[in-house]
């Protein structure tokens, strides 16, 4: 027992500064294809923590921290900067026909603030008052083409179609829980700040801060190829679905559950993690007491899915921070879930040793 | 203009289905071997052009990717000597009945797509409806034992339609998706006999766009280039099309893509250099992908800049697409002029908005 | 070869768990190989020969994995909630039965549905394993399970569970043991992971770096009452791949295939498949690009616990192969 607790105090805390970096990365407006603002951030936080630190051709960050100590495993761990919003494509007088860019339910979007373009104005997302609807017309969604993004007619100037918008939540707080609109996926960006702060003498560390996750896992299957590691790890956040079912009745479905600890990956749509480091990561919770949980077998997705592919394969797992509402104005997730992530893959790092990859893929 | 509209027409009067390229590919390298210093076809099939730099080694390098590849159709069975078929590429079934093919059997014979009538189909293929593509036949007028002798499974279906000179600069025919953008590079080949470059160009027509993107994902990976652009035909305003952002007028200039497969970079870059050549352009928006070969280009070994250019184009995917020729040869001229202007500081002043 | 078979198809390896079908394999070619390797997906690769002037580097692709299903949770009362891996059909599911990765067995149930010609959705479906509780549940999150049937032989013909791609393993298998002096270097590839997405043979292609790659598995058949309309049939002969719903095939090398085939007197069906894709899917795209064909044993039911092969067209896709593979080609 002794020696689980020393570690554990090793582990690097969430404190009040670590919050304040998630505030505002999760403020930050990087909507696919558009991250300059997050990279920003992450250039600025990375600068005196690498060896070396390049930006790609796509917009992914690539930092490399060398090993103290030989033979070192190449480790990539990766997390996506970009989130889901919108694009604006034609309009005049302040108002804005707009797309979808990632994956929006459209019923998510009446009725919503949003920031516009690099200057971030304020807008909103209306809809037709009630009193001019029928109630036929009320049980169909609103679909997005008859939506407008309206910044009102003097900044109307300012912006253009080609800009891009988000929902325009700002980061709080609350009791136990942090809100925000990009959490997904600024917990993992923020988690592998703080991993390449903390990272092992071993380990060659690659940190990947990617780029076009939503559109298609594109900035992690560039990097991957660069950087070229033994394994890797994708850093996510993923719906934690536990709300009560409308019956009352136990629901065979939930993604994940809040309170639970880390989720680890088994199956999702674009990978079958590789069962080696299912088994580091679940011996490393028991080792320090740290809860986990099994994300639900199914559909989604992260980084992994292009990442394994690359080359000649790449043994990868992915560990996601459970949050609920993921891809609408607000994600809620528990900050303890996050420390647990963290103190999770540190201590998976601290422990990795080349010894892993020996058996051969079960 | 006269001469590449001839060269455009020749290539059109050509099958070249996606995967089997080769007629078309034949013409196009003849008209590109003056044109380049090099010459060579992929593994795959893709044309790959090569004019050198004149530069002190090593040659930064640029590629422009035009896929050359059509759709048509391929046959599936044989009943009563009438065939059966399925696509290459996506078409809507509702172009089919009534159109003119040439079917590549032992020799080439023309045929024609027609449409069962009512009571020999399933009750849900009724009169008045579209009738599936599976249920559709091509008829050679040929009788069942000859076809047997000279059709069998696997054999392409190609539109037999000839060019139209619709006026003296549209032209209207099967396959200007994505011919055109061929077309545009050529032109772009010819003007740059005339100007001075110090990067590599490497003009690509790619195969299996339509299907895979299967060149586009294959191509930059052998030549590695720095910097790549997709030329492709985009939409233009026709009756029945929407009248939103995604589609431009015809005649009245190529468009300049921007999405997550751009790079905002090059997309200014493209933006400036069309402004300053006093050259009509539209902004193509992309919000998501491009739907381009530079969405495979991009993601190509260790990620590669790109740029999609487009050409506006009337009734995609059927056997009578309308372009108009001034569209071509404005391409043309832009990415000449593009490639002009490439020197060694380009790279390094390839930067992200957000860095100082 | 019909006992090789047997072994094979009732091996356990659904998709990223091929470990056990692995080592079967394993065991038959080490002795035959000139370099067996294991790489990072799990897939297994093994040469034969070196690339003489006039040969090429090939590769040759069968996947171990078959589909199957993952536990996604377990109720209070022991019922086990599951998806698929790979693509299963929820019409094939009710009242089978499974086997678990870790020797577990149950029964699939399903929820009380409107009118008996309705079929389960795969989330009113669920195993028992004959729990009562949480507790006493053999198994948890994660775990996978195949389909359990054992292989029957119908004389000529042999139905099994994982014919789908087990049957190509053994034509592998047996190629590898037919072929004498070969011109080429040949990678034959027992990949991994295809039933999601082809993604062993994305990796392993990209290992190689082959000249030509050609994909071995199942293809569908036309020839059932009522069934779709496909110009292949069971007993026809291996099927030469022009297309499927996810490649084209270089023509050349459906040229080489179906030239070679008439030379050597081998029975042989052309193929269009309008649902579905193989391993030469990603071979053709790796790297620069490889000109790549499949060759397809005709199958009935495929993705159902009970596919049908033929044994002579079994026996007819490895003649082919050694035929294919034991001159120098010219592709044209």
């Amino acid at each position: 027992m002794t020696p689980k607790k020393a570690a554990l105090s090793q582990v690097p805390k969430i404190e009040k500064a670590q919050i304040a970096l998630l505030e505002r990365l999760s403020n930050a407006v990087a909507v696919s294809g558009a991250e300059g603002e997050v990279r920003k951030i992450v250039m600025a936080e990375i600068k005196d923590l690498a060896d070396d630190i390049k930006v790609d051709a796509l917009g992914n960050v690539l930092a490399v921290k060398h090993a103290k100590t030989e033979p070192a495993l190449k480790v990539m761990l990766a997390a996506h900067m970009d989130e889901v919003g919108f694009m604006l494509v034609d309009g005049e007088d302040g108002l804005y026909e707009f797309e979808t860019v990632g994956g929006i339910d459209a019923r998510q979007l009446p009725g919503k603030p949003v920031l516009v373009g690099k200057d971030h104005l304020p807008g909103v997302i209306g809809a037709k008052p009630i009193h001019h609807t029928t109630a036929d017309e009320r049980r169909n969604v609103i679909p997005v083409d008859v939506l407008r993004i309206d910044v009102g007619n003097e900044n109307g100037k300012k912006i253009h179609a080609g800009d891009r918008a988000t929902f325009a939540t700002r980061f709080q707080r609350i009791g136990p829980s942090l809100v925000g609109k990009a959490l997904d996926n600024r917990l993992g960006v923020a988690t592998l700040i703080e991993l390449l702060r903390h990272s092992p003498a071993h380990i060659e560390f690659q940190a990947a801060f990617t780029v076009q996750e939503e559109v298609g896992l594109r900035g992690a299957r560039v990097a991957a190829y660069a950087l070229n590691p033994q394994l890797a790890i994708a850093l996510d956040s993923t719906p934690a679905g536990d709300l009560p079912r409308w019956d009352g009745e136990e629901s065979p479905r939930y993604n994940t559950k809040l309170d639970a600890g880390p989720a680890i990956y088994v199956a999702d749509q674009g990978t079958l993690s590789d069962p080696r480091l299912i088994q580091h990561l679940l011996r490393t919770a028991e080792t320090y007491g740290i809860p986990c949980q099994m994300r639900q077998p199914g559909g989604g997705g992260t980084d992994a899915g292009a990442i394994h592919k690359q080359r000649a394969g790449i043994p990868v797992v992915s560990v996601s921070v459970p949050g609920r509402y993921a891809h609408t104005a607000a994600l809620v997730a528990r900050l303890d879930d996050w420390q647990h992530t963290l103190a999770l893959i540190f201590h998976a790092l601290q422990d990795l040793t080349p010894a892993i990859l020996e058996p051969d893929r079960s | 203009m006269a001469e590449l509209k001839e060269f455009l027409k020749k290539i059109l009067s050509l099958p070249g289905l996606s995967a089997y390229e080769d007629p078309v590919r034949e013409v196009i390298a003849e008209e590109w071997q003056p044109l380049v210093d090099e010459i060579s076809v992929s593994r795959i099939g893709s044309l790959h052009g090569l004019k050198r730099g004149e530069a002190a080694e090593p040659h930064r390098r640029m590629l422009l990717s035009a896929h050359m590849d059509g759709i048509g159709m391929m046959v599936t069975g044989i009943e009563d000597g009438l065939l059966r078929f399925t696509e290459i590429g996506g078409i809507d079934a509702r172009i089919l009945p009534g159109t003119l093919v040439t079917v590549h059997g032992r020799r080439e014979l023309p045929g024609y797509v027609v449409q069962p009538p009512a009571w020999l189909l399933p009750d849900d293929q009724a009169s008045g409806r579209t009738v599936d593509m599976k249920y559709l036949f091509v008829d050679t007028g040929l009788r069942s034992a000859e076809v047997s002798d000279l059709v069998r499974i696997g054999d392409l279906i190609s539109f037999a339609q000839s060019p139209i000179d619709l006026t003296s600069d549209w032209v209207a025919g099967h396959s200007l998706d994505n011919r055109a953008s061929v077309a545009a590079v050529t032109a772009c080949l010819q003007e740059l006999q005339r100007i001075r470059h110090t990067w590599d160009v490497w003009a690509v027509a790619s195969v299996q766009e339509e299907e895979v993107l299967g060149g586009a994902f294959t191509s930059p990976f052998e030549i590695r280039p720095d910097l790549a652009v997709a030329i492709d035909v985009t939409f233009a305003r026709s009756p029945g099309s929407p009248a939103g952002y995604n589609t431009f007028p015809l005649g009245k200039g190529a468009t300049i893509g921007w999405g997550p497969n751009i790079h905002p970079a090059l997309y200014e870059s493209f933006k400036t250099l069309a402004d300053r050549l006093d050259m009509p352009w539209h902004d193509d928006l992309m919000p998501r992908m491009s739907g381009t070969d530079a969405m495979a280009i991009q993601v190509v070994a260790e990620g590669i800049p790109c740029m999609v250019l487009g050409i506006p184009l009337r009734y995609m995917h059927t056997a009578v697409e309308v372009v108009s020729m001034k569209d071509i040869t404005r391409t043309g001229h832009l990415l000449a002029q593009f490639i002009a202007g490439l020197d060694a500081d380009t790279m390094p002043n390839l930067r992200w908005d957000d860095e100082s | 070869m019909k006992s090789l078979i047997k072994k094979l198809v009732e091996a356990v390896g659904p998709s990223g768990y091929e470990g056990a079908v692995r080592d079967l394999v394993k065991a038959e070619v080490g002795k035959l190989a000139d370099d067996v390797r294991v790489d990072a997906l799990g897939n297994l690769i093994v040469r034969k020969g070196n690339q003489r002037s006039d040969g090429l580097r090939i590769m040759l692709s069968a996947h171990l994995d078959e589909i199957g299903l993952i536990v996604t949770h377990v109720d209070d009362k022991g019922f086990v909630r599951f998806t698929s891996i790979g693509g299963v059909y929820p019409r094939t599911l009710f009242g089978g039965r499974v086997q678990f990765l870790n020797g577990s067995a149950g029964v699939i149930g399903g929820e009380k549905i409107d009118s008996a010609d309705k079929v389960h959705a795969l989330d009113k479906l669920f195993i028992d394993v004959g729990a009562t509780s949480k507790a006493d549940c053999p198994v948890k999150i994660g775990d996978l399970a195949i389909f359990e049937r054992p292989m029957i032989d119908l004389g000529n013909r042999l139905v099994a569970k994982s014919m789908d791609d087990r049957v190509a393993v053994a034509v592998l298998i047996e190629t590898l043991r037919t072929l004498e002096n070969s011109p080429h270097e040949i990678y034959f590839v027992f990949s991994t992971q295809e039933e999601v997405g082809t993604r062993g043979a994305t990796t392993a292609a990209y290992g190689i770096d082959p000249d030509l790659g050609l994909a071995v598995d199942v293809t569908a058949t036309g020839d059932t009452p009522n069934g779709i309309r496909m110009a292949v049939k069971l007993g026809g002969g291996p099927a030469i791949k022009v297309r499927d719903a996810g490649m084209l095939s270089d023509p050349r090398v459906v040229r080489w295939m179906s030239d070679t085939a008439e030379a050597a007197k081998i029975p042989y069906q052309l193929e269009i498949l309008e649902g579905g894709t193989t391993d030469a899917r990603p071979i053709q795209l790796t790297r620069a690009g490889v000109p790549v064909g499949c060759l397809s044993i005709p199958c009935r039911y495929i993705h159902s616990p009970s596919e049908m092969v033929d044994t002579s067209d079994v026996q007819n896709s490895v003649r082919l192969l050694t035929a294919l593979l034991s001159n120098p080609i010219h592709l044209k």
